[in-house]
């Protein structure tokens, strides 16, 4: 049977978005092979985590659910190694978080396997073979990659492939599997949660982002409330992380995160390539930006010369009678 | 403390990358050491100052102007370095490259590996992976702060991850890869960039690390580039005409009626 498998990233006992989107597009790409959706969840207290993935596709889930696997990635590789060579899946998807590409790799080394990094788009070939679409210099370029064996692995960017409607009837064959991780040699040892309560920049729907225009850290507060009022997660600039106004992990472009979020609003950004790489395949793309000559206006939809700091409090305050509408 | 760190030349990220045929074209493009490698190597440095003893040697896989990378890190003050070329090792994916890094690392005496997280030519992020577990030893990636133990047996490194910092304490040797935050390299001073001529660049091939030609290039690798193609070319930009408050009233009524995103 040509299955997929899908490896559910989870965080604290909860599912992320991307492990749907995968069972979807998995379940598309099995469909094609003529073969099932699986998946497999790994680590400390995940055994219920079987039943939403049934909702959404999964027809079979492996559960290694043990103590031994609090320290992501450490064991985690060991035991997915042989939940794959138990399956002998055609497919491995992951997801392309920090998480995904952190384990990814080893498992693939483990497998002998060959892997595609953060992919975008899948084509089953006549022979069952994948024809991967990944972007590369970060979105400058799209490459197209196949692999020669079986599994064929990839990571899956995020936010790229819809989320399945799940269906709470649907139940799947849960294999419990035995967790045997040997010597733990990378011991997690403490974990700073950093992002306040906000959404995640890769898996965010809106993207309120601001660049060297703010002029400084504390001129984020107005960016901050657009974004918290649209339930959407803060970005920045290369420009405003080298001065220091915001921490790497909030950088958008070629040395920060690639984003497609469904709205992406660029605000006193300019539109160096190497941002506009992070960032071009956003759905929409507003810029509020003084500099007409901008380049960012060149990919805007929608753009607006003005000063940001009289903009963006009246974008706000438009919203916000919006939504109370 | 002896210390390799594992770099790659890559174009520059300010370049425009230009596809013709299938393939990216290379001929006009500048080349740089990967942002990520820079922070790998000025970690390495920094260890190495602490300690007061030990090297730091660089290694990279590439054709004849990779050596230019090596010699731009050679010139902060790394003490050797390593070439990995070889026509065969052309078209290496990242487990081709980790196979070759490893082979190599055989002969060479380390307690830890830096790498960047990964080369913003490919964005694969996979090799120093491959490699750790080819060469059986723990790492930690995305790596935002490293300490060494004095007595050189562990390491505690910060990862960062989605929304948190992770504090992950590991043994030693072990690989880390770099990410953004770790440090803020040097630049090369005028001396350095002098003593770069007094450094030896060893050259490694095929051969001389006992590598059947299958096992590396395209031939050894998992995955292949079948095509590379230009992105999707979004449609040109639209600026809203009129006042600022007009103008914001007009766009919150598009992204609601025509966009439909809000």
């Amino acid at each position: 049977m040509d299955n997929v498998l899908v490896i559910a990233e989870e965080r604290d006992g909860t599912l992320k978005k991307v492990a749907y989107e995968m069972l979807g597009e998995g379940g598309r790409i099995a469909e094609q092979l003529g073969g099932t959706v699986e998946a497999a969840v790994t680590g400390p207290g995940v055994s219920h985590l079987a039943e939403p993935l049934a909702h959404c596709g999964a027809e079979k889930v492996y559960v290694a659910d043990s103590p031994d696997l609090a320290h992501y990635p450490e064991g985690h590789a060991d035991v997915l190694a042989d939940i794959v060579r138990r399956a002998d899946p055609a497919v491995v998807l992951m997801s392309a978080s920090f998480r995904g590409r952190d384990l990814a790799p080893r498992l693939a080394a483990k497998l002998s396997a060959g892997l595609a990094s953060d992919c975008t788009g899948f084509e089953v070939l006549g022979d069952g073979r994948l024809r991967i679409t990944r972007p590369i210099y970060a979105g400058k370029a799209i490459a197209e990659v196949m692999e020669k064996t079986r599994p064929q692995m990839a990571t899956v960017r995020p936010n790229i492939f819809p989320v399945p409607q799940p269906d709470p009837s649907r139940t799947a064959q849960i294999e419990q599997v035995e967790a045997e991780v040997g010597d733990l040699r990378a011991i997690v040892k403490e974990v700073v949660q950093t992002a306040a309560g906000r959404v995640e920049l890769t898996e965010a729907d809106i993207i309120v982002a601001g660049g060297r225009g703010m002029g400084g850290s504390e001129n984020y507060a107005i960016i901050e409330e657009l974004a918290d009022l649209l339930g959407a997660a803060v970005g920045a600039s290369r420009a405003s992380v080298d001065a220091g106004w915001r921490s790497h992990s909030d950088q958008v472009g070629q040395t920060g995160k690639t984003v497609s979020p469904t709205l992406y609003v660029a605000c006193g950004i300019s539109g160096a390539i190497q941002h506009l790489a992070g960032m071009k395949t956003s759905k929409y793309i507003v810029a509020i930006n003084k500099d007409p000559e901008a380049p960012i206006f060149k990919v805007a939809d929608y753009g607006i010369v003005a000063d940001l700091f009289k903009a963006v409090p009246i974008l706000t305050e438009e919203f916000k009678k919006l939504l109370a509408e | 403390m002896n210390i390799v760190v594992c770099i790659k030349q890559v174009p520059d990220t300010a370049s425009t990358i230009e596809v013709k045929e299938g393939k990216v074209v290379e001929d006009e493009l500048a080349w740089v050491v990967n942002p990520y490698d820079e922070y790998a190597t000025e970690e390495a440095l920094r260890i190495k100052e602490r300690f007061g003893e030990g090297k730091v040697t660089l290694i990279t896989m590439g054709p004849e102007r990779a050596k230019d990378a090596l010699k731009a890190e050679l010139a902060k003050g790394a003490d050797d370095a390593i070439h990995l070329t070889d026509p065969a090792f052309e078209g290496s994916g990242p487990y081709a490259t980790a196979n070759i890094l490893a082979q190599a690392l055989q002969k060479v005496d380390y307690d830890l590996i830096l790498c960047g997280w990964k080369g913003v030519d490919h964005d694969d992020g996979q090799t120093a992976i491959i490699l750790a577990e080819m060469l059986n030893l723990p790492h930690v990636s995305f790596v935002v702060k490293l300490d060494i133990a004095e007595d050189g047996g562990k390491a505690v490194a910060q990862r960062q991850v989605e929304g948190a910092k992770e504090i992950v304490e590991t043994s030693l040797p072990a690989i880390f890869t770099a990410q953004k935050g770790l440090n803020e390299p040097r630049y090369a001073s005028l001396r350095g960039i002098m003593s770069v001529k007094k450094k030896t660049i060893a050259e490694w091939g095929a051969e001389a690390l006992g590598l059947d030609p299958s096992s590396v290039g395209q031939e050894g690798s998992l995955t292949e580039v079948v095509e590379v193609v230009p992105p999707p070319e979004r449609p040109p930009g639209r600026v809203i005409p009129g006042e600022t408050e007009e103008a914001v009233r007009e766009l919150v009524r598009l992204l609601r009626e025509e966009a439909k995103v809000i």
